[in-house]
């Protein structure tokens, strides 16, 4: 199932975010050979993590990590802005209605439904919270699973060739769009809806709240 | 419900948004930003890195001193619910499930708070937070079409409302005025001499979403709600020239 956990909330789930944070460095380290702080836990974690992101994660049946990616407001302090201006024309991309989405994760043990569950989320989050488009850096390995799970980025500009390539990419998302990853995913919009009001609370009729 | 207008007129509220001269002026402004949605209330709340509180809004008087004195902070929800977050938040999806918060909200209710309420949580620099809510007397169904059809515009002036809030903080220097990169300035000149969007991309060689999210930043850099309105403030700021 999908869990939206901010930051300062990632303790009430310990081996889910310890596990995030191992899986984390095996792909960006191990895998992908990039220049990423792991700490002597054994966790990636950089300066973006201690911002109180939210975090989309994907649990496994067993609490453990299966993947997940991080979210943080443009108005705020973000990779984009402050690494890879030279990539989107200078522009500082800045707007209460612009989140950015970063260290796209997939554990290894990852079922090829896990990606799709994760952008969905991500439109979930969209749709809720007014958020009108992602932007994120992604490294080239992304481009065939984003396209696999029919959400691929539109690229606001890239440097580097071939495997080393990274790009600052920018998401939005229709219906048409969702419906797609919602069925890449095997997961129908009423479940997606279910997961996300789990973290975020459903609403409750007043009467039952005055009269609780 | 009885709210006055769907589409209220927000840009000449933000045109004195821009004007105003203190936080008295943020009071009077928020005021009217009330009638203009014809909701129960508004309120603007921030506090800084150093615990230091500001306020405007439309509660009763009473109401806020009872809030302080009862040490309300404490236990309120949407305090808990929205610190350090950022995400918009309909008061009806917050854990109102203890004895003290469901006390609180009655009391609330009896004070003429309303029993709907959204809140759009703000993270500023430096530990800077602030919470801009709207609150109602009203059914769930209605405030829940209300807060979606007007979400993007709320957003908008909450954050409006913040970063006119940061410039009167004691002590604080000036922002470097937000300033449009070349590309953004290229952008909304091609758009402000009358090209539409798919022109503009094409002649500028990049896709059209990609001119939508630099017309974006630059829209929110502008403060404006919307392009026209962005159009319109660079070329009366002297930052595009045509």
């Amino acid at each position: 199932m999908i869990r939206y956990i901010y930051g300062n909330d990632l303790h009430t789930f310990p081996k889910l975010a310890r596990t995030m944070f191992l899986d984390r460095a095996d792909q960006f380290k191990t895998r992908l050979g990039w220049a990423v702080t792991v700490d002597d836990k054994g966790f990636e974690r950089d300066e973006y993590d201690t911002e109180n992101p939210l975090y989309v994660i994907w649990e496994n049946a067993d609490g453990s990590h299966g993947g997940s990616m991080r979210l943080l407001p443009t108005i705020g302090r973000t990779m984009v802005n402050d690494h890879f201006i030279h990539l989107t024309d200078g522009v500082r991309i800045e707007s209460p209605l612009i989140w950015e989405c970063t260290r796209f994760c997939l554990s290894r043990s990852a079922t090829p439904g896990v990606a799709a569950a994760l952008m969905l989320a991500g439109g979930e989050v969209m749709q809720e919270f007014g958020v009108e488009h992602y932007v994120g850096v992604f490294d080239a390995r992304m481009v065939r699973i984003y396209k696999r799970i029919g959400s691929s980025p539109e690229i606001l500009g890239q440097e580097g060739e071939g495997r080393s390539m990274i790009a600052v990419g920018l998401w939005e998302f229709t219906a048409e769009a969702q419906a797609k990853v919602s069925k890449a995913a095997g997961i129908s919009p009423e479940l997606s809806k279910r997961w996300f009001e789990r973290s975020f609370g459903d609403i409750i009729d007043e009467a039952g709240l005055v009269a609780a | 419900m009885g709210f006055l207008r769907n589409a209220p007129r927000l840009d000449t509220l933000i045109e004195r948004l821009e004007s105003a001269d203190g936080l008295d002026d943020l009071q009077g402004l928020i005021e009217e930003l009330r009638d203009e949605y014809g909701v129960d209330h508004i309120i603007y709340h921030w506090v800084n890195g150093a615990g230091e509180q500001y306020g405007c809004g439309t509660y009763d008087l009473e109401w806020v001193n009872r809030y302080i004195e009862k040490g309300y902070l404490r236990i309120d929800p949407v305090i808990q619910g929205c610190y350090q977050r950022f995400h918009p938040v309909n008061w009806k999806r917050l854990d109102w499930s203890s004895k003290s918060a469901r006390a609180f909200l009655e009391d609330a209710i009896a004070h003429g708070i309303g029993n709907q309420g959204y809140s759009i949580p703000i993270r500023g620099p430096n530990g800077q937070f602030a919470l801009f809510t709207l609150s109602h007397n009203g059914n769930d169904d209605d405030w829940e079409q209300f807060t979606t059809e007007n979400r993007r515009d709320l957003i908008l002036m909450a954050h409006y409302f913040n970063s006119r809030a940061l410039e009167f903080e004691p002590g604080r220097a000036p922002d470097p005025a937000q300033s449009l990169s070349p590309r953004e300035v290229e952008a909304m000149t091609l758009l402000a001499i009358g090209y539409n969007r798919a022109q503009a991309a094409d002649t500028l060689s990049i896709s059209e979403h990609t001119l939508r999210v630099y017309v974006e930043s630059a829209r929110h850099k502008l403060g404006a709600l919307n392009t026209t309105h962005a159009v319109a403030r660079a070329l009366s700021r002297g930052v595009i020239v045509i």
